[in-house]
């Protein structure tokens, strides 16, 4: 137990922010109690579930292994910053036609998973995308409906050239 | 990307014009969850809001000898720390039996401990704080001196007279017992060409939501009343249940459920903590948080499963099954759950085993026992894949015995398809069932014959496949025979009310809950096909006791059969209504019009005679207008319960594709197949995903999951690095079909789907691991889960 307080300045999906926080409070709960970004959910504290998944300077993390006040002068992106500037409208939509959620728990920490995933491998096969969201919990799909929504929007990333 | 394939409608009665029955719609308001904009009740926050952390007992059974909070209560932050006995008070204790299961028996449990523990993890304090983390800082310091006792783990020896009986005022340590003989069974036996008998073991699991159980009362002493946000399936039986032990009426509680991050089942029962939490609540005269974390949820939330079956089987050399006889041995914890009891497991392993077959002989007993371990109740599936993986395997063991291919003897023995309606020896009553049409169907899709061949090229080769099946019942849309008959106050039939807005739009608010299956999607794509509008101008609203009809929720494959068929008949209703209104306008026979697409129409040449925004316009702001005394009434309520049977069952089979490292032990999955007869099929895409999730979840329990304890009642494993669960990397591509045989219960004819995965998927990974090391003379493997050292030993690679 501590209530050592810490001052740090972040940029949180293009917002400057300033806040003081507890040195022990997770960055996830920093997002979601602090911020109101509720978007990024808490499934396990421990770092096997992935809902907690955001993108610190560009990388995606664990929101429940990372301290807040490791992000003092970071840049974090979560579910709701990537949805204002419809950086993976394709893949949201291709997961809203294909279902490829049901209770939608694990749904963002997917999208910016996969996401990475597009950015780095442009047409994965099946077993890459398996691959790469197997550190990502769904219990609701089975994850089938997941990888041909993740399928189809890299075929169609890679048809339109962008 | 390709939608799972349209299946078109095959009811007349549904045919209307643009209909959307059959058609895999997305379901409206996703893009909420994928931009991150749900709101589970884990982002609930409320003004005063405090947060609960509870001291959790360390042993499986504890007396409590003293409980020191003066130190917690000084802790920054804390509003209070109050113990058992403190909050007993403000909540009674409950009793979890059933009147219709006879004999069945348990003590009273309290929200929190009063003297005793009785499971590892049980409550024993709570300590209210500012903010989660204060209040965990407090727990750490509560003083708890306990007095172990004795400790009742394994089943086998709970009847035993030298074992310690927990509750003393039961008398004994049985829960529940009974036993079925129908037929002439040993006559059957010792006629029988060949027995096979062996014992399965099913591994206890859980449910493991992503959200994990969450709630906010919210006690308003200025109002009396208590509004409740609850992950939860049942917000009418809650409702019941808080004002009942609060000492409430019932139009004091509201239960509001909104986005629920998974249920399963896990989410339908009374949790202690929870029950706490509304006391709390009152007890401290604002809001109160509590959400689990991962840790108590593996120690708290029902683990299920865990039955000991010793099994049999008589067979005659032309494969006809001559008898079944089962042995089940269960332990629920210390407790069972309130109020649906946890003796519902056991009770369909005895109804439902042997059910696909033509089979008179069937002996079977049951014996649910309490144990110090954490409590056991009903999940995904409840008994089937017990059930399911004892028969089929049973009847694959046979045919390897006689020499005869699994599939030739389903053939022989699965219930012809033009038996029905018929029963089992158990007794249930099948209306209609497709076992053989949904064998052939699934041979077709797996291209059986091909993955044979295959599968003995391979074996040349010294790699080892495995093909599988399973075939499976399930029970759906159960009437009042599941609960109401025993006495729970557990809504068996469901509601829809379904209004016009001033724009000729529709509002439909349902009884039935959405977990993520897509209830709300099935709300309205049947509301929007009934009526007459485009699903766009629908909007369904759940998860409110105070703004939906009563209704019983999510649970038992209920929510598109039994509140679908609610809303197809509201929505009709309305329609009846709103072409009154319409006819009075115009001046025509009602019966003469129809809705199509928000216009009026007539019924014969679909000719456009007026809007409904303009019939909305005129009925709500120029009634003035209509003719003396007509009044318009442009909101409907419709109510359904199943009456013609008990439960609607579904039936389908499964295929299962895999690989054994015979050197690793470990189990590649390659392809899995799914057929099964839902009856209407509502939305395809819904109902295969609902499959395959089912599946996933039933492999899971074949190869990886299980609630590790120690002889102490110790659980070893409870977190996710240690507890494994399926993820997307071992899991196979899942290929589904459907048959489709409509329940002339209801006009739609749709019965449930949300089980029928998780019911056969662990009976064909084994079948399927069976048959891939058959040739390498393995002992069968029975002991779910199927790990890779339980592999190696029954290959002798080790000991
Ligand atoms: S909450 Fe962070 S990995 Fe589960
Ligand atoms: S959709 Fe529910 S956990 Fe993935």
């Amino acid at each position: 137990m501590s209530s050592l307080q810490c001052d740090i300045t972040l940029t949180v999906n293009g917002e400057t922010i300033r806040e003081t926080v507890e040195a022990r409070k997770t960055l996830v709960d920093f997002l979601r109690d602090d911020l109101g970004l509720t978007g990024s959910h808490v499934g396990c504290e421990h770092g096997f579930c992935g809902a907690c998944t955001v993108r610190l300077n560009g990388v995606i993390v664990r929101g429940c292994l990372t301290l807040a006040v490791q992000c003092d002068g970071a840049k974090v992106e979560t579910i709701e910053g990537l949805s204002d500037t419809g950086e993976c409208a394709d893949l949201q939509t291709a997961f809203e036609t294909r279902n490829a959620l049901q209770c939608g728990f694990c749904t963002p920490g997917m999208l910016l998973t996969a996401q990475e995933l597009l950015a780095s491998d442009r047409v994965p096969s099946r077993e890459a995308i398996r691959e790469h969201l197997s550190g990502n919990y769904c219990r609701c799909t089975g994850y089938h409906a997941i990888v041909d929504a993740v399928e189809a929007v890299a075929k169609a990333r890679a048809g339109s050239g962008t | 990307m390709k939608i799972t394939d349209d299946v078109p409608s095959t009811l007349t009665a549904l045919d209307r014009p643009n209909s959307y029955i059959g058609r895999s719609v997305p379901r409206p308001n996703l893009a909420r969850l994928t931009q991150g904009r749900g709101h589970y009740v884990t982002d609930v926050t409320l003004p005063r809001m405090a947060h609960v952390a509870y001291v959790r007992s360390p042993h499986a059974h504890a007396r409590i000898v003293r409980i020191d909070t003066t130190a917690a209560k000084k802790m920054p932050g804390v509003i209070a720390a109050v113990t058992g006995p403190e909050l007993a008070k403000v909540i009674t204790p409950w009793v979890g039996v059933l009147t219709h299961l006879k004999g069945l028996k348990s003590a009273p449990q309290s929200a929190i401990a009063i003297d005793r523990a009785c499971w590892q993890g049980e409550a024993v304090c709570a300590v209210v704080a500012r903010t989660r983390a204060e209040a965990e800082d407090a727990c750490a310091l509560v003083q708890v001196d306990y007095e172990e006792l004795p400790t009742v783990t394994d089943p086998e020896t709970a009847l035993d007279a030298a074992t310690h009986v927990i509750h003393a005022d039961l008398g004994d340590n049985l829960c529940f017992e009974r036993s079925l003989d129908v037929g002439t069974v040993d006559a059957a036996f010792a006629g029988s060409d060949a027995v096979v008998e062996t014992t399965f073991v099913f591994g206890r699991h859980t449910g493991v939501t992503n959200e994990p159980r969450a709630i906010v009362a919210d006690w308003n002493p200025g109002e009396q009343r208590l509004t409740v946000y609850h992950g939860t399936q049942a917000p009418h039986m809650m409702q019941n249940l808080f004002a009942k032990h609060l000492g409430l009426e019932e139009s004091q509680v509201r239960v509001l459920t909104k986005d629920v991050g998974g249920s399963f089942g896990i989410k339908v029962h009374t949790y202690a903590d929870e029950m706490a939490v509304v006391a709390l609540s009152k007890l401290l005269k604002r809001p109160v948080k509590f959400v689990a974390d991962r840790i108590e949820s593996f120690v708290t939330d029902i683990h299920a499963r865990d039955h000991r079956v010793k099994a049999k089987i008589g067979v005659m050399n032309d494969g006809t099954i001559t008898a079944f006889e089962i042995d089940d041995l269960t332990g629920i914890g210390p407790y069972s759950v309130y109020p649906r009891t946890s003796g519902i497991e056991a009770n369909q392993i005895v109804n439902l085993t042997g059910g696909p077959y033509a089979c008179p002989n069937y002996r079977a007993h049951t014996r649910v026992v309490f144990q110090n371990k954490n409590v056991m109740c009903q999940y995904r599936a409840v008994g089937h894949p017990i059930a399911c993986a004892v028969t089929e395997g049973l009847v694959e063991l046979a045919a390897a015995k006689i020499g005869m291919d699994p599939l030739d003897i389903r053939r022989k023995n699965l219930i012809a398809d033009n038996a029905y309606p018929t029963g089992s020896a158990s007794g249930l009553k099948f209306e209609a069932l497709s076992h053989h049409a949904s064998l052939d169907k699934l041979v077709k899709m797996m291209d059986h014959d091909a993955l044979r061949a295959e599968q003995t090229a391979l074996r040349h080769k010294g790699i080892y496949r495995g093909i599988g099946f399973a075939s499976f019942i399930e029970v759906t849309n159960p009437s009042a025979a599941f609960y109401g008959v025993g006495g729970a106050k557990i809504s068996a039939q469901d509601g829809c009310t379904i209004k016009l807005d001033a724009q000729g739009a529709i509002v439909c608010h349902t009884g039935v809950t959405e977990q993520g299956q897509g209830a709300e999607a099935v709300i309205a794509q049947v509301a929007a096909s009934a009526f007459g509008v485009a699903i766009e101008r629908v909007r369904v609203i759940t998860g409110d006791t105070d703004n939906t009809p009563y209704g019983g929720g999510t649970w038992a494959s209920r929510a598109a059969g039994i509140g679908g068929e609610a809303a197809w008949q509201a929505g009709k209703a309305l329609r009846q209504n709103v072409l009154a209104v319409a006819g009075s306008i115009l001046q025509a026979k009602p019966e003469t019009l129809d809705i199509r697409d928000s216009q009026v129409v007539d019924a014969g040449t679909g000719k456009e005679r007026i809007g409904l925004d303009e019939v909305a316009r005129i009925a709500y702001f120029r009634p003035d207008t209509l003719p003396p005394g007509f009044q318009a009434e442009l909101m409907a309520t419709r109510h359904y319960v199943p009456r013609a049977f008990p439960f609607s069952f579904t039936n389908g089979i499964q295929a299962s594709y895999l690989e054994v490292d015979t050197d690793s032990g470990f189990v590649k999955l390659l392809k899995h197949w799914c057929v099964e007869d839902c009856g209407t099929v509502i939305n395809p895409q819904l109902v295969d995903e609902q499959v395959r999730g089912g599946v996933v979840q039933g492999i899971g329990a074949a190869l990886y999951e299980q609630c590790v304890y120690d002889e102490r009642g110790q659980m070893l494993n409870g977190n996710m690095a240690d507890y494994l669960v399926p993820m997307a990397s071992e899991m196979p591509d899942i290929q589904c079909g459907h048959v489709v045989s409509p329940t002339a219960d209801s006009e739609l004819g749709a019965k449930g789907a949300g089980e029928a995965g998780t019911a056969g998927a662990p009976a064909c990974v084994m079948n399927a691991i069976n048959d891939a090391l058959r040739p390498l003379g393995a002992a069968p493997l029975t002991d779910m889960p199927f790990t890779p050292g339980k592999i190696l030993r029954a290959l002798g690679r080790v000991s």
